[in-house]
């Protein structure tokens, strides 16, 4: 087995993107990516493509893009894994570097949700849990779900709407910076306060929005990444878990259990410290598709001890400067959510940190230990993955 | 009336197609602009109606009892474990044709939402309560209904069978105590 480096990375704009179709928003990714890293496509053995579909017409989406991007004949295969899907086609590059039977393979995300209007894509994600027990009689909504978990948290560790407001506004301030970021904009309090319930107790300002985009990395293995690049960013370890497909077979709506498990299984590898591991760590993407994921995902991750979450929210802790820098790419929330590619967006955001790399200033982490944490969530907890990434090559 | 709903439903999207049907035949094609930026849409023309038809033999006493009024979740004789939703097959003991038992008596409701955007296949409802609530060795996913000062974390409920208009088709609900 073999250390994979990213050795290239590449992003598109991010949000309403009707200007493209799927297969050429994919190409805006992959083309950076290619050039990034110097190679040609021949030299791409396979090729995985995070796409979840259904409001986009193409049902497979991996062939038609391997066709638009001149990837085929190479290997490849379309993988779903809700809002983590990205992170599932990184795994599958990954894994292939990894095992040694591919030196350069390429992971691509991509996603294009306004191809339905929005009403449909509402009904298609709240059907993403236990289509017959959940959402044929009972019409949850993928807001529905994670209130489900804000309720509990708000309940048990007296959470308020201004902690959540807090995620919001700070999502905001760092996508305001962030040229692919689908808002680019800053929002108040105020303005957070007054936006309109979608499910309560989430506003709309506590929502990712639905987002077109595309994001693709070249992995190669130690001794290919060599040659190619003297920068390169290792994926130094990955965590992996699920979640029941039903909410009602979980017991603690207050923390995502394959989150902790997947983040344990990464700080094990890594030997990282498990009671701070910020300390060990500079920057992180966190997968804030609401705003409580956020504030479950500090503790999930053990910046926070349980129910301390939101004290980093409230101090303001997650701003660069702070204890650990959370978003600072704009989050899912300004960023935007492309389910299929947020994934492979989080490992182009923070391979770019760790390299100072950050499209501007002042959204750039003080990089000291030369690692990045990720965390994917699919679904509502149905899916983790957890990614670390690195500049000093594991091992050493 | 559920032929209502439907009614109104297939009527917007007749409106639709018979704009879309215009379009192409002044235009030749279904390019239209989009309202907000302009960028050309190819409107698909080609129809997909998607009801899914979902076997439910193996735990067809659930819909028998429910019927009856009664909300039943399985139990594998061997280690104990109760099932709901109901399954026929316990795969911790690899055993199957699991008993029936009553989901039933006071719960207490762990968690629960106020559903606004709803989709589309639910916006004939007003706004409705979701909730989880825990019944001993189990916990149920339904609709939340009562008076809404009751509704809080911890409040007690029990489940009621009735039927869900305007579609008309019998299912569970808790009610606030």
């Amino acid at each position: 087995m073999t250390n994979v480096a990213i050795i290239g990375t590449g992003h598109s704009k991010f949000g309403s993107r009707t200007d493209v179709n799927l297969q050429e928003l994919a190409w805006e990714a992959v083309k950076q990516a290619l050039e990034e890293a110097n190679v040609e496509q021949k030299d791409i053995q396979y090729f995985s493509v995070g796409n979840v579909g259904t409001w986009s017409a193409e049902p497979l989406p991996a062939v038609v893009i391997g066709e638009y991007c001149n990837l085929t004949p190479s290997g490849t295969m379309r993988v779903e894994a809700a809002c983590a899907s990205g992170s599932a086609a990184l795994r599958e590059a990954y894994l292939a570097v990894k095992s040694g039977e591919a030196d350069i393979a390429m992971a691509i995300g991509v996603e294009q949700m306004h191809q339905s209007p929005n009403p449909t894509v509402v009904e298609m994600i709240g059907r993403a849990g236990n289509y017959f027990w959940e959402f044929e009689n009972f019409g949850l909504t993928f807001p529905g779900y994670y209130a489900l978990y804000a309720t509990a948290y708000m309940n048990r560790y007296g959470l308020k709407e201004e902690d959540l407001g807090k995620i919001a506004v700070k999502a905001h301030h760092y996508g305001a910076m962030n040229p692919y970021a689908h808002f680019q904009k800053e929002i108040t309090m105020e303005e957070y306060l007054k936006s309109r319930p979608v499910a309560w107790p989430l506003k709309l300002l506590d929502s990712s929005p639905i987002t077109d985009g595309a994001a693709a990395v070249v992995l190669a293995s130690e001794e290919v990444a060599n040659k190619y690049t003297d920068s390169p960013v290792w994926i130094e370890a990955q965590g992996v878990g699920s979640g029941t497909a039903n909410l009602s077979r979980r017991t603690d709506f207050t923390t995502i259990e394959a989150a902790r498990m997947a983040a344990e299984q990464v700080y094990r590898r890594a030997k990282i410290n498990m009671d701070s591991p910020w300390k060990e760590i500079d920057v992180a993407d966190v997968h804030d598709c609401f705003t409580i994921a956020e504030i479950i995902a500090y503790e999930d991750l053990r910046f926070a001890r349980r129910g301390e979450g939101l004290t980093l929210a409230r101090e303001e802790q997650t701003y660069i400067g702070g204890r650990i820098p959370v978003n600072v790419d704009g989050g899912l929330k300004a960023k935007g959510h492309p389910i299929g590619a947020t994934g492979v967006s989080m490992a182009v955001s923070l391979a770019r940190q760790l390299l100072y790399r950050a499209p501007n200033k002042g959204m750039q982490a003080e990089i000291r230990n030369g690692r990045a944490l990720a965390h994917n969530v699919g679904g509502t907890g149905h899916y983790a993955y957890v990614t670390l990434f690195s500049t000093r090559r594991p091992g050493l | 009336m559920i032929s209502d709903v439907r009614d109104a439903k297939q009527k917007e999207i007749a409106e639709v197609l018979k704009q879309l049907d215009m379009l192409t035949k002044m235009t030749g094609l279904p390019v239209y602009p989009e309202p907000k930026t302009g960028n050309p849409l190819w409107s698909d023309v080609r129809e997909l109606d998607l009801r899914y038809q979902i076997p439910v033999k193996r735990i067809s006493k659930f819909f028998d009892e429910l019927k009856k009024g009664k909300v039943l979740a399985t139990r594998c004789n061997k280690c104990g474990t109760v099932y709901f939703p109901p399954q026929d097959d316990c795969p911790k003991c690899r055993t199957s044709n699991l008993e029936w038992k009553e989901v039933q008596g006071e719960g207490e409701l762990l968690t629960y939402t106020v559903i606004s955007v709803k989709p589309p296949s639910f916006a004939h409802y007003p706004d409705y309560v979701v909730g989880i609530a825990r019944f001993g060795d189990v916990s149920v996913t339904a609709w939340v209904e009562g008076p809404r000062e009751k509704l809080r974390v911890g409040s007690k409920v029990r489940l009621d069978v009735s039927k869900r208009e305007p579609e008309g088709y019998i299912t569970y609900r808790l009610i606030l105590l």
